[in-house]
């Protein structure tokens, strides 16, 4: 209810080693999402020993093709092979997804650790963050991608942007727990400075729900990138990917709703697998929260 | 209540200040001429001067900003460098679509997600509760467009049921339009309906372990109305909250959604403006959308001190 | 004797817990006459609150259950009743006051609502109606300025003034039950004794039988006709408060009592507050409980037949019943 009050509870100690089994063993769900996500990754990275071809390569005498023993999932208007586009396109939403969760936390925390630390700067950042999450993040993304030449690059700075206030608000609430704790005037008092203990004090207490939020972000990312490139704003044309193979085959969904729905699947599941293992390591690395959600 | 509610509008104008900065900036910290890119790649130096000229690009900063402030104070969001028409008039164009998907969307989410919280929540462990989190993940995961496609092709092509796309006003007629709408709605709740009732469930867990639902239970009271009266009325600031915050999501969702199902809203205007470029439309739609986001969470703000006595700013 | 109101026998609840079975009430009976006020006394965790709770059928489950007993009131077995049936008793015949005032209202209904609730469902009164009684009884339960009162909500009203609602709504329907959960435990000491004697005034004026559940044998020893010790989810000693106060024969009892100073209404109120915590040791985990007396582990008496068998309850003198091996052969208890 209040939001002070019920800010960030610090955890006791780090689970034990032993209990990760039993642990797993509970949450049969973890298992299933670190087990695709572990798939999809590996595809990813042996996409070219996978039996694919170049997936960019044009065959104009194989255009729109069903599925065939030398086209698994059949071609598009350009006579490409879409199981190799799909198998590729697995590669840009995890270099999106990866990056935006390491730009978003990184950011995020260096403005968290400062906002938290400096009250006079707090008020004007907490302002902007505020800002910021009024714009939603997909219109925020559009408005940067629209104004830049099309690049994995931009794709990434845009889709990290509006993430950033969701890190700033968590490491700032750490920061501001961590200052009221008996033992920080204990040691204040004892003449040890204030950014030294919350450095020795901020990790250990951060890193849980830290990695919690970025695999989230990370999520997120392989989605908003997907619908980026699904209208158009997002990955360029050339290099495939999820969203923009599914946009490319709109027109003929109605012929071959396959063309549309397969990139899709594949998306699905990874976004699916990620917020698997995210609820696993919330579950994990903070039990308090486990019951709740 | 009236003090309280003027602090909440004082509290949202930096909101606003800061967005309002921060789309103009968008235009001018991207890398590049802007006025380059908006002209595209055909464009001779003199069509690139003229844009320039056009947006004012050619004056300092400051003035660019204030200038543009004013106009926007006035209400006037520009004209779109395509069509040449006010960005407030083709935004006003394109309202009643968006608004109907929003609308019907918010309905149905909250309608269907509040219950199936507050039932896994009373029910917590059960095959139901499992099934619902179940959803909410699952809901969480699949991106709208691919659900939409999914939806599309079950219910219009397979089964024929509904139309494949398109948006019918409701001016000609109630079942055109509510059945153009279905699915659009559906396909942008599920997101929203996982959200919503995963807080509900985990608001009503927090409230159900409560001295006062032992008490309402001692006092004879049926399950239900312990549920709805007591239980839900003390989950609800969460579960509004993330309503308010919600709508960010489906804002999102509506670009996407009507995309899809080729809807004429302000999400297909945007689409359009990306792929011409047409920078001031981009602009007036995040204004509007972010000014939507704002006001929803100003109700919100002032529904917490009508469902909790103890908030009093 | 007319047949007790209220008759508890060999109820057995338990909770179905990860770790394994939890038996917080485990073979309790025990009967309550009309009118007549009961104390249940024991350290907390002993099952006393769960007693309660289960004569309501308000345990929680998962992972409580009642697995055995039965609950006689007014000669209608309540184990047996459809859950309509049930909630009628509830807040109606047989009502309930909890320890906590402060989280025990609900924060977001205003307190005449909250009362008028009651009332409505089971004097199936019209809303202005069941608001007059709600009105009615704040002015009875000694709140003044009863109609702006009404229209509060518990975030504005003490902690005392909170179990003043607690008791209206108790009282609203005049049961012919009263279960007090430790009244006032979380009061100030300087209420505690206001809210005891506005219990026993309703009481009075009502004539409900009440059975209350205390740690605090000075409080028992002002208010209570009769009393049942309980100790680890079972009875342990029985008897009229004279009788127990004059003669307590068991080891627990006795150790329950030296940990009070002094008995007198006029002792020192901070020494009344003085928990009972002081006998050597805990209560036991309610969980694998070894065999024999659950007490044996910290008793100054236990001889080897204590750690074999649970003792069975014998009456030591009419009226006065005790479940201890040594009973009898207990020395004289010194006086301070």
């Amino acid at each position: 209810m209040s939001g002070a009050s019920e800010s960030i509870a610090i955890p006791d100690a780090p689970p034990a080693r032993a209990g990760v089994v039993a642990f797993l063993r509970r949450h049969p769900t973890v298992v299933i999402g670190c087990t695709l996500l572990l798939a999809i990754v590996i595809a990813s990275i042996a996409a070219p020993w996978l039996g694919t071809v170049d997936p960019i390569s044009i065959n104009p005498g194989q255009r729109l093709k069903s599925p065939s023993a030398e086209y698994w999932f059949g071609t598009d208007r350009f006579g490409r092979d879409l199981y190799s586009r799909v198998i590729y396109g697995g590669r840009i939403s995890l270099i999106v997804g990866l990056s935006v969760a390491a730009l978003a936390t990184v950011i995020g925390l260096a403005i968290g650790l400062v906002s938290g630390y400096l009250r006079a700067v707090d008020a004007v950042v907490m302002r902007v963050m505020d800002g910021m999450m009024a714009i939603p993040a997909i219109m925020l993304a559009i408005a940067l991608i629209a104004l830049s030449k099309a690049s994995v690059l931009i794709v990434i700075i845009a889709v990290a942007l509006p993430e950033i206030p969701r890190v700033v608000r968590l490491v700032r609430a750490i920061v501001l727990t961590i200052r009221e704790q008996p033992y920080i005037e204990a040691a204040t008092a004892t003449g040890t400075s204030l950014p030294r203990i919350l450095l020795r004090h901020f990790l250990p207490n951060a890193l849980p729900p830290l990695i919690v939020q970025a695999t989230y972000i990370c999520a997120s990312a392989v989605l908003i990138e997907a619908a980026l490139s699904f209208l158009g704003a997002g990955t360029p044309p050339e290099v495939p990917s999820w969203g923009n193979i599914m946009a490319e085959a709109r027109p003929y969904f109605q012929l071959k709703p396959m063309m549309v729905l397969l990139p899709g699947i594949f998306l699905a599941v990874t976004v699916l697998a990620i917020n698997l293992v995210g609820d696993g390591l919330r579950d994990m690395l903070d039990p308090r929260l486990a019951r709740k959600m | 209540m009236y003090v309280f509610l003027i602090r909440r509008v004082l509290a949202a104008i930096p909101v606003v200040v800061v967005v309002t900065i921060f789309v103009f900036a968008l235009l001018h910290l991207a890398p590049g001429d802007p006025a380059a890119i908006i002209a595209g790649d055909l464009a001779t130096a003199e069509d690139v001067a003229k844009i320039r000229a056009k947006l004012g690009l050619d004056q300092p900063l400051m003035i660019q900003f204030f200038t543009w402030a004013g106009q926007l104070l006035r209400g006037d969001l520009g004209n779109s460098i395509f069509s040449a028409h006010p960005v407030s008039q083709l935004i006003g164009q394109r309202l009643e679509p968006t608004l109907t998907l929003t609308v019907m969307t918010l309905f149905i989410s909250i309608l269907l997600a509040v219950p199936l919280g507050v039932i896994a929540a009373w029910r917590v462990g059960s095959w139901i509760d499992r099934g619902v989190m179940g959803f909410a993940v699952f809901g969480f995961s699949v991106p709208g467009f691919v659900i939409g496609y999914v939806l599309i092709w079950v219910f219009a092509i397979e089964l024929d049921w509904l139309p494949v796309q398109g948006y019918t006003p409701l001016a000609k007629g109630f079942w055109p339009w509510l059945s153009n709408i279905i699915l659009p709605s559906v396909t942008l709740a599920l997101a929203y309906m996982a959200l919503i009732a995963r807080i509900t469930r985990a608001a009503m867990l927090e409230t159900l372990s409560q001295d006062y639902i032992r008490t309402a239970h001692a006092k004879g009271l049926a399950t239900p109305h312990v549920l709805l009266r007591h239980a839900l009325h003390n989950a609800a600031v969460p579960i509004v909250t993330v309503i308010g915050i919600g709508v960010a999501l489906l804002i999102g969702g509506v670009v996407v959604t009507e995309s899809v199902f080729a809807i004429p809203g302000l999400g297909r205007l945007t689409v359009d403006a990306i792929l011409r470029r047409d920078y001031p439309v981009i602009q007036g739609i995040i204004l509007v959308f972010s000014g939507a986001y704002v006001l929803v969470n100003l109700i919100v703000d002032m529904l917490y001190t009508v469902l909790d006595p103890r908030i009093r700013y | 004797m007319t047949p007790p109101v209220l008759a508890v026998s060999g109820l057995r609840t338990h909770f179905f817990t990860r770790d394994g079975v939890v038996k917080a009430v485990d073979g309790v009976s025990l009967s309550l006459a009309r009118g007549e006020t009961l104390g249940l006394v024991g350290e907390s965790g002993c099952g006393k609150s769960i007693t309660a709770l289960s004569i309501l059928r308000l345990v929680p489950s998962p992972p409580g259950r009642i697995v055995e007993g039965s609950v006689r009131f007014d000669g209608t077995e309540l184990l047996d009743l459809e859950p309509a049936a049930m909630r009628a008793i509830r807040g109606n015949r047989i009502s309930m006051i909890f320890q906590e005032p402060m989280t025990s209202l609900n924060p977001v209904m205003t307190v005449g609502r909250q009362i008028a609730e009651t009332v409505a469902l089971h004097q199936q009164l019209p809303r202005r109606a069941a608001m007059d009684r709600a009105i009615e009884m704040l002015a009875l339960v000694k709140i003044p300025d009863t109609r702006r009162r009404a229209a509060e909500y518990p975030h504005q009203l003490s902690g005392g003034m909170r179990q003043r609602v607690m008791i209206a709504i108790a009282m609203a329907c005049t049961p012919t039950i009263l279960i007090a959960d430790e009244p006032t435990t979380a009061l100030d000491v300087t209420i505690q004794a206001q809210i005891l004697d506005l219990m026993l005034e309703m009481k009075e004026r009502t004539g409900a039988a009440v059975m209350l559940i205390t740690h605090d044998l000075g409080v028992i020893a002002e208010t209570a006709q009769r009393v049942v010790v309980m100790y680890a989810g079972r009875k342990v000693e029985e008897a009229s408060t004279r009788d127990l106060f004059a003669r307590p024969r068991h080891p627990y009892t006795r150790g329950l009592m030296t940990s009070i100073p002094r008995l007198n209404r006029d002792a020192d109120e901070s020494a009344r507050a003085t928990r009972l915590t002081e006998i050597p040791g805990m209560v036991p985990a309610l969980i694998n409980l070894a065999p024999g007396c659950t007490y044996a582990p910290r008793c100054a008496y236990a001889t080897g037949q204590c750690r074999i068998a649970f003792p069975p309850e014998v009456e030591a003198a009419p009226g006065h019943l005790v479940a201890c091996w040594n009973a009898e052969s207990l020395p004289e208890m010194e006086r301070a």
